[in-house]
């Protein structure tokens, strides 16, 4: 069983920590326990929010003491390795055009590649989404291949377009509003990962992605099905097993 | 259509109620009032049930005139001079002042002026009813980062005009409330971690010991706190993990900042200690320039403390003390009763 530590996080959270770095082992014990956890309904339990290497628990513990919920994870801990991860497998398109992707030249540049294998890099693996954060719907997907993880921007642009595709060190983004950001843009989605009418999240902790590439004519015909309400996306499939 | 329209919408005046728990793990921020034993007086004023969404205002209040046969409001927080003018012509300074802590009877067409915030940094003004606006998730708290929730997902602005539930007011005697104590407690309480080994127990004894001032750059998401830098063990990046309201993380500069009610759900800095929930409202009411220091207490004592907070709210209606009625209002129920005949001296 994967060692863990339960810190404190003041009153009415605590931190289920596996480790300090971002690692896909890690990923998987924390995806584990926090659907583990939720498949129990676990009275005081308000909600889970998994990171790449730990498990927030926000718990009311004026209904459930922070004892009695340890015990809880304690006990879901000893099953851990028997729990398989539930998630879905995905294919977003996305436009690695220059005209979209302002940082696709200089992460070329700085990675001796020319901007064709950077898409061919970036477009290869199968992401695993670590953990949803910082906006509504946005998902940090990796591993990004070790020839293009590169340090963030030193200046972050105070705004980009929604629908972004940036990458920074290993991991990848589709940043779903306008946003500041410092990571490298290097292509655009057209598919809405937050949807603020129904204010749902297309992607979640424990899905699996791949980037197909597409045109900028396919990019606009896309973007304008979305805006006219008409586009639908489903996953490819369910998936269930421990993740890759 | 009941309404308020906001006339002047003030420094950065926003739709809130007690949140949006339930949707951190998609990146969806808890948001609420920063003060929320605050809102929740404002809303007991005006008969509302405490997770009502009431308009939240900082520093500068804002001007709206009330587009309703008549309404009820209440304002509790930070001292602020709030203004009852006949309409939206009157002159500057011509109108009535009434203080926060109660409530008020507004008819159509009368305009309310809240000034600069003294003393705290929110005011919240509830109405009666409360504002006829779709939930988003489970709240209409206002959520600017992401762009949803509240009036448009914005702050408010001029011109806006905000749907009511109801289209009058209920008969009833206006309140007060008695001993609701906002005063800034000297230290805030706080827990030690999550990531309190990132800092030497010299460091944090440090911590704890020094005065800090919150500063300019402060806002919803987090309150930025200038004092003693606290230095840490081994730098201060660490791969994201989640972030709890009033989580105390030291970036680089050292300088503390104490994540409030908009903080992103997961961040990379480490964090020291995490103020205790029973101290996050009158965090959430300390202004810009205010001196604060820290105590460390056990996860017990803070559950101690919420219990101790929560059974106070649980009592709020009782601190509710009917004002007296207007004097010509008695006069009238006392002619009504025979009590009186001929003129009666209101000044008497």
């Amino acid at each position: 069983m994967l060692e863990y530590r339960v810190l404190s996080a003041g009153d009415t959270a605590l931190v289920v920590e596996f480790g300090d770095r971002i690692d896909r082992e890690l990923s998987t014990a924390v995806l584990a326990l926090a659907q583990g956890l939720e498949a129990e309904h676990i009275a005081g339990v308000v909600e889970t929010v998994p990171t790449f290497r730990s498990l927030m628990v926000h718990y009311e513990p004026l209904v459930l003491p922070i004892d009695s919920l340890i015990a809880r994870i304690d006990a879901q801990m000893q099953r851990l390795k028997a729990r398989d991860i539930v998630g879905h497998l995905w294919h977003l398109p996305v436009c690695y055009d220059p005209r979209l992707a302002i940082d696709l030249d200089g992460v070329a540049r700085r990675t001796s590649l020319s901007p064709r294998q950077v898409v061919e890099r970036h477009s290869a693996p199968l992401y695993h989404v670590y953990m949803l954060g910082f906006l509504p719907g946005q998902a940090y997907m990796g591993d990004v291949a070790a020839e293009l993880a590169l340090d963030r921007l030193e200046t972050p642009r105070t705004k980009i377009p929604a629908g972004s595709l940036a990458i920074a060190g290993t991991i990848s983004c589709v940043f779903p509003l306008e946003t500041p950001c410092g990571w490298h843009i290097i292509g655009r989605c057209p598919i809405p990962l937050w949807d603020p009418a129904r204010a749902a999240a297309l992607l979640a902790p424990a899905d699996k992605v791949r980037f197909v590439p597409v045109s900028v004519r396919e990019y606009e015909t896309l973007v304008t099905r979305a805006s006219q309400g008409v586009l639908r996306i489903e996953p490819v499939s369910e998936f269930v097993g421990a993740v890759a | 259509m009941p309404a308020l329209r906001i006339l002047s919408a003030g420094l950065s005046t926003t739709v809130q109620d007690l949140g949006r728990p339930g949707f951190q793990r998609l990146g969806v921020a808890l948001g609420g009032a920063l003060d929320p034993v605050s809102l929740r007086a404002a809303n007991a004023l005006v008969g509302n049930p405490g997770n009502t969404g009431a308009l939240e205002a900082v520093y500068r209040g804002p001007s709206f005139a009330v587009e309703a046969d008549d309404a009820r409001l209440a304002f509790v927080g930070a001292d602020a001079a709030i203004e009852i003018l006949a309409d939206t012509d009157a002159d500057a300074g011509s109108g009535e002042i009434v203080p926060p802590m109660r409530s008020v009877h507004l008819r159509r067409g009368q305009v309310v002026r809240i000034g600069s915030l003294k003393s705290g940094a929110t005011l919240y003004v509830a109405v009666e009813g409360g504002f006829d606006i779709e939930p988003v998730l489970g709240s209409v708290s206002t959520d600017g980062r992401g762009r949803m929730g509240g009036w448009q997902g914005r702050a408010l602005i001029d011109g806006d005009v905000l749907p009511l539930r109801r289209a009058t007011a209920s008969e009833r005697d206006e309140c007060r409330i008695d001993g609701l104590d906002l005063a800034a407690p000297r230290r805030f309480r706080a827990v030690l971690g999550p990531q309190s080994d990132y800092f030497s127990a010299a460091e944090i004894a440090g911590f704890f010991a020094g005065d800090y001032t919150v500063s300019a750059g402060s806002n919803r998401m987090g309150m930025r706190l200038e004092g003693r830098p606290i230095r840490h063990r081994n730098g201060f990046n660490i791969a994201s993990d989640a972030i709890a309201t009033g989580s105390i993380q030291i970036p680089g500069s050292g300088q503390p900042i104490v994540l409030l009610a908009d903080h992103q759900t997961t961040g990379g800095y480490p964090k020291i200690a995490t103020v205790i929930s029973a101290d996050l409202p009158a965090m959430g009411r300390l202004p810009i320039g205010a001196t604060i220091s820290f105590a460390p207490v056990t996860v017990a004592e803070a559950a101690a403390a919420r219990r101790e907070l929560f059974a106070a709210l649980e009592r709020i209606g009782e601190q509710l003390v009917p004002l007296a009625p207007p004097a010509a209002a008695v006069a009238a129920r006392l002619q009504e009763c025979n009590l009186i005949s001929g003129v009666y001296d209101a000044a008497a």
